[in-house]
């Protein structure tokens, strides 16, 4: 991976998510620059995966501020995808095409090229499964594709929901590994109640005390 | 912009020779409707009118059948998001309506060709049909994919598909109809043009309106 060259800057001011009249969180305040890593902790349904896909602009805040920076740049809202990585339980890859097709597809969507594809393969351990059609990968094996799916276009802020589920050892320390280096060059947001999971971030943001 | 259009369309083509979604489920239900209709009529032989409101209701069932499942399939399998986190909302849908503009094309020739050829339907003025049904078809795929992308959404998806997108149809299929039906005896172009710059006007602003409001429907 290469490093980062952009200064991007992630601002949220008084976040607010409600489903009609429930509150899930609100008043969420966070703001994370390059180097920055933080996880979102709290009890089942805290909404932790809710603020997640907010700030992937999955879904919209009821209230409050979600700003990207570029420097001192405001980016547009419909250019943020372009900045996201994001891995969540949500997230399903296309069943009818292999691993290596799928990450082909989404490349020629973005229009990034093909270049990246085997490295992330290889990163994630999937290069000698990646003519296998995904609708026989084992669920370990398609969250691995869906960790190479957010790290292929090399985005700025990695935004996992619960990364490890479903892998093994191995697995593990390869989320580990891109962790870390979100963790140390750009931006890495989790949200976890695993306590492996919570100790590659450097914050907390707990979602029953901090709103 | 086009160009991720064309990759999202390209993906979806690929998909459906995969899957076979929509494909199988259109022509099993053009060749038994296309059945029932010859077995119906026998040797009977209808009139243009007839021959034109049969055809158009055979492509507005069959429409929608098939070309909600754009939409569907990515909601109802997960998938939505990778086209989310990939690229703009306009993107999505011009490459979704292109797909489903192809997917059309090929079944109303389909259509038409099988009616055609059961019914021995003559036709006086075939330019002027191909343009009619031409047009009509490029209306008819653009309000059937901005419906797909809002009852996707939904959750009793079957049901309100044809119920949605019947009265936002009905002015295009009323001129369809009447052009049809006067291409059918063999009209000259100006005694349809009206019908012809309805039809044209009428998707001209479907898929404006449908490129404005997108965003709000996809990003809901």
């Amino acid at each position: 991976m290469s490093e980062s060259q952009s200064n991007i800057k992630l601002q949220a001011v008084n976040l607010t998510k409600k489903f009609d009249r429930r509150v899930i969180f609100e008043a969420v305040n966070f703001e994370l620059g390059r180097g920055s890593s933080i996880a979102i902790t709290g009890r089942n349904g805290s909404g932790k995966s809710t603020l997640i896909k907010i700030i992937a602009r999955l879904l919209a805040q009821s209230s409050g501020e979600l700003d990207f920076f570029d420097g001192d740049r405001k980016l547009r809202t419909e250019q943020f995808y372009k900045y996201i990585g994001f891995v969540s339980p949500y997230l399903n890859l296309y069943d009818e095409f292999t691993g290596f097709e799928n990450l082909k597809i989404i490349s020629d969507i973005r229009s990034s090229g093909h270049g990246n594809i085997d490295n992330v393969l290889q990163r994630v351990g999937l290069y000698s499964r990646r003519n296998d059609l995904v609708k026989i990968y084992s669920s370990g094996m398609k969250q691995r594709l869906k960790i190479a799916f957010s790290i292929l276009h090399d985005p700025d802020v990695l935004l996992l929901d619960e990364p490890t589920s479903n892998l093994d050892l191995e697995g593990v320390g390869v989320v580990d590994d891109i962790a870390d280096e979100y963790r140390k060059n750009r931006i890495l947001v989790i949200a976890t109640n695993d306590a492996h999971e919570k100790s590659l971030c450097a914050g907390e943001l707990n979602l029953n005390r901090d709103v | 912009m086009f160009k991720q259009a064309l990759s999202i369309c390209k993906k979806d083509f690929y998909s459906e020779i995969r899957t076979r979604y929509a494909v199988n489920a259109l022509l099993m239900f053009i060749i038994v409707v296309i059945s029932v209709i010859k077995f119906s009529l026998g040797e009977e032989k209808l009139s243009a009118e007839m021959n034109a409101g049969l055809i158009w209701i055979i492509i507005f069932f069959a429409a929608s059948n098939g070309l909600s499942r754009v939409f569907v399939s990515e909601e109802e399998r997960g998938t939505s998001l990778i086209l989310k986190l990939s690229t703009d909302s306009k993107s999505v849908f011009l490459g979704k309506l292109i797909f489903n503009t192809v997917l059309t094309f090929a079944i109303n020739f389909f259509i038409i060709l099988l009616y055609v050829l059961i019914t021995n339907l003559e036709i006086k003025n075939l330019a002027l049909f191909s343009l009619t049904t031409a047009l009509g078809n490029l209306g008819l795929s653009a309000v059937m994919t901005i419906i797909a992308a809002i009852i996707s959404k939904a959750s009793s998806k079957g049901t309100l598909y044809p119920v949605l997108s019947f009265p936002l149809l009905l002015p295009l299929m009323l001129a369809s109809i009447s052009a049809t039906w006067l291409s059918i005896e063999g009209v000259a172009f100006a005694q349809i043009a009206g019908e012809i710059q309805m039809i044209a006007s009428y998707t001209i602003v479907v898929v404006t309106a449908s490129f404005l409001l997108f965003d709000l429907i996809w990003n809901d």
